[in-house]
């Protein structure tokens, strides 16, 4: 399975997506710039954090047209595995490949520490390796990341089992305590909480472990058989 | 040369964390009048054209694509000249 890391002017999170997949999956990953205009060699595309183009006037408004996004755009529809974290997860909403929009957090602070997150939907393909109503330890860096959508909205997340993460104590304001949400198909998921940063006990947390393992899972199921030939 | 001049608000029923904050400053000033405090974005665009109708259009354009999140704002903009 082949990973890509997405990499735009201001990401500061590459690298530990890089190193979470390098070292919890010993699969092949790459580095691909903002300017790349293709990306079918990669099975799963990893959006990370950082501050994309200095968060110019809207967190992720300016990297969200960045050549490499119509390729992500492409992806999405192919039902590859898509998964944004933080600034990731504010470009794909403003790239209109989830709902809603992250606000600044009602707190005016930038929050940066620990959070226990329940996992609200454990069968999409990142979280298949939790049980159902985990609480987990994953940690948070954000001062925009008050989850917003409309109440029209919101119902069809719940209706369709959208929200995967949930805030046990909510650091930033966001509607329902959503930390994390995936599209209807399931294969594009944005959270706020940094999973790549709690891959070993050293870090304080090893339960961001279990999304990328869960993502290998799901591709393996889908194509296992080659894989282990 | 046309000017066009953009503003971006915060959409009612969207909390506004900085406009609160600011307002509270201002109470805490001494300024109890202020009800309600709201920030936005002012931008000016000098724009190569004299065709209105078209400058209207791509402004259009360019606050619906990039300049406004219309999730979470609305925009509406002036033109001159």
């Amino acid at each position: 399975m082949k990973f890509a890391v997405l990499v735009f002017p201001g990401s500061n999170c590459d690298i530990d997506c890089y190193k979470a997949v390098e070292e919890t999956l010993g699969e092949p990953v790459d580095y691909v710039w903002h300017t790349a205009t293709d990306l079918s060699a990669y099975d799963c595309i990893l959006v990370p954090g950082g501050f994309s183009y200095g968060d110019y006037l809207r967190c992720g408004a300016i990297s969200r047209f960045a050549p490499v996004m119509s390729e992500v755009a492409k992806a999405a529809e192919q039902g590859k595995y898509i998964l944004g974290i933080c600034n990731g997860f504010q470009i794909l909403t403003e790239a209109g490949l989830l709902p809603g929009a992250l606000l600044r957090n009602t707190s005016m602070k930038f929050r940066c520490h620990d959070t226990v997150l329940k996992v609200a939907n454990n069968r999409t393909p990142f979280t298949t390796d939790f049980s159902e109503n985990e609480e987990i330890v994953i940690p948070i860096a954000h001062g925009e990341g008050n989850y917003y959508c409309d109440e029209e909205t919101l119902a069809r997340l719940q209706e369709n089992n959208q929200i995967v993460f949930t805030y046990s104590s909510n650091p930033n304001g966001s509607v329902l305590d959503i930390a994390g949400i995936c599209n209807e198909r399931g294969n594009v998921v944005g959270m706020m909480p940094h999973p790549e940063r709690a891959v070993n006990s050293l870090l304080g947390s090893e339960d961001g472990k279990r999304m990328f393992t869960s993502i290998l899972k799901a591709w393996r199921d889908t194509h296992g058989a080659a894989s282990v030939r | 040369m046309m000017k066009a001049t953009v503003y971006v608000t915060i959409k009612q029923g969207v909390l506004d964390p900085q406009g609160v904050a600011v307002q509270g400053a201002l109470h805490s000033m001494g300024f109890e009048e202020v009800s309600s405090l709201r920030i936005g974005k002012y931008m000016e665009l000098q724009l190569d054209t004299n065709d209105r109708a078209e400058a209207e259009q791509r402004v259009k354009a360019m606050c619906e694509k990039l300049l406004a999140n219309t999730v979470v704002e609305d925009y509406r903009y002036e033109l001159e000249g």
